[in-house]
């Protein structure tokens, strides 16, 4: 019995450790590999970056790098022709711009459409901030509040004492209006059963 | 006061339910074109029933046309050819780009189906497909005497998307192309 839940438990480690295994490998095997090569290597950085900043007007959700679709493809290319050229990165960014509008660009500039996307984080921050200083500041106030009714003077705390111990007296007394419905209710049910 | 604070979050829900509402109808696979109202790029490519043929804008310049991105491996291309020999019945102009397409099978099928266009650019490695922006076929776009681009529908053009998008404008063009 143990030596089975023992093999049991031993066989799932080693399938979880294949499945983090071909988890990890997945990242690498996902992203499409171009044999492009450069005259100049130190371009190849460069190209690696500009694929990821920019999207496949195609497949919405994936960028240059990622996707195999024939525009992408051509896109690459271009890219890597751009770059053999000479063009610097903004350039190279305008160019595609110019002809597949701002949707290529996976950092979209702030303009008049974006405004509102770039300076929403700034803003959820300060109504955030806004809200965690009121709620501070009640706090603080309703503890004040708390403080003051503990510093009452010492006749005020008689009086309270008195109150407290007249409401227990009176707590003690059957409440005659609770008891008057109690039996109210008991008769009714009782006329019901009779009835049936 | 207090008691009309606790309407921001119905009132932010709303708001939310709103926005999401509005773009409800919207196709996301629909990009905006960059080269609305900017002239048509300059090319120079083979013409596709004739390699020795160079063809430019200034083919279609001076007329109100109906450029038209195809290929045959484009199925949905299939569905708007007839419609598209249509339109060229009744006297719309139309230039093709046979867009990252073999030659022959591309002659072939224009053999087969009609040909609707005034010509073919032949663009096999889709160098004028990425100065357009194209990201696929079909795409049409609708350009002007002066040789801007006044609109540009990605897929297949029909009734109904003529009706809606194209017929005015198209008029709109053609009756101040007469004027001149």
């Amino acid at each position: 019995m143990t030596s089975n839940s023992a093999t049991l438990l031993s066989r799932c480690l080693t399938g979880l450790q294949t499945l983090g295994l071909l988890m990890l490998l997945s990242g690498s095997v996902l992203a499409v590999e171009d044999i492009v090569s450069f005259s100049d290597e130190s371009l190849r950085p460069r190209y690696q970056q500009l694929l990821e900043e920019l999207r496949c007007p195609k497949c919405q959700n994936q960028n240059l790098a990622d996707s195999n679709s024939p525009i992408s493809q051509d896109l690459r290319s271009e890219v890597h022709r751009l770059l053999e050229e000479g063009a610097s990165n903004p350039e190279i960014k305008a160019y595609l711009k110019s002809r597949y509008s701002e949707f290529i660009l996976y950092k979209p500039e702030v303009n008049r459409a974006t405004w509102f996307l770039w300076s929403s984080p700034v803003v959820l921050l300060l109504i955030g901030l806004l809200i965690a200083v009121y709620m501070a500041r009640r706090d603080t106030r309703s503890a004040a509040q708390a403080s003051a009714a503990a510093g009452q003077s010492a006749g005020d705390r008689q009086r309270l004492a008195a109150l407290l111990r007249n409401e227990q007296v009176d707590n003690e007394q059957p409440n005659n209006e609770l008891s008057d419905y109690v039996g109210d209710v008991q008769s009714e049910s009782q006329k019901k059963d009779r009835e049936q | 006061m207090s008691r009309l604070t606790l309407f921001i979050p119905l009132i932010l829900c709303v708001a939310l339910g709103g926005f999401l509402y509005s773009s409800l109808g919207k196709d996301p696979q629909e990009l905006p074109s960059a080269l609305i109202g900017e002239p048509f790029p300059e090319f120079a490519l083979e013409e596709l029933s004739d390699p020795q043929r160079q063809v430019t804008q200034a083919d279609f310049a001076g007329q109100v046309v109906l450029v038209n991105v195809w290929a045959t491996w484009c199925f949905a291309c299939r569905i708007e050819h007839t419609w598209l020999n249509d339109l060229a019945e009744n006297g719309v102009k139309i230039i093709g780009l046979n867009y990252k397409d073999d030659r022959a099978m591309a002659q072939e099928w224009l053999d087969q189906r009609g040909n609707p266009y005034q010509f073919s650019i032949f663009d096999s490695r889709g160098i004028l497909g990425i100065d357009l922006g194209v990201y696929g076929a079909p795409e049409t776009y609708l350009v002007d005497a002066e040789g801007i681009i006044r609109h540009r529908r990605v897929g297949v053009v029909d009734d109904r998307v003529w009706d809606n998008e194209f017929r005015d404008l198209y008029q709109k063009l053609m009756d101040t192309t007469h004027d001149q």
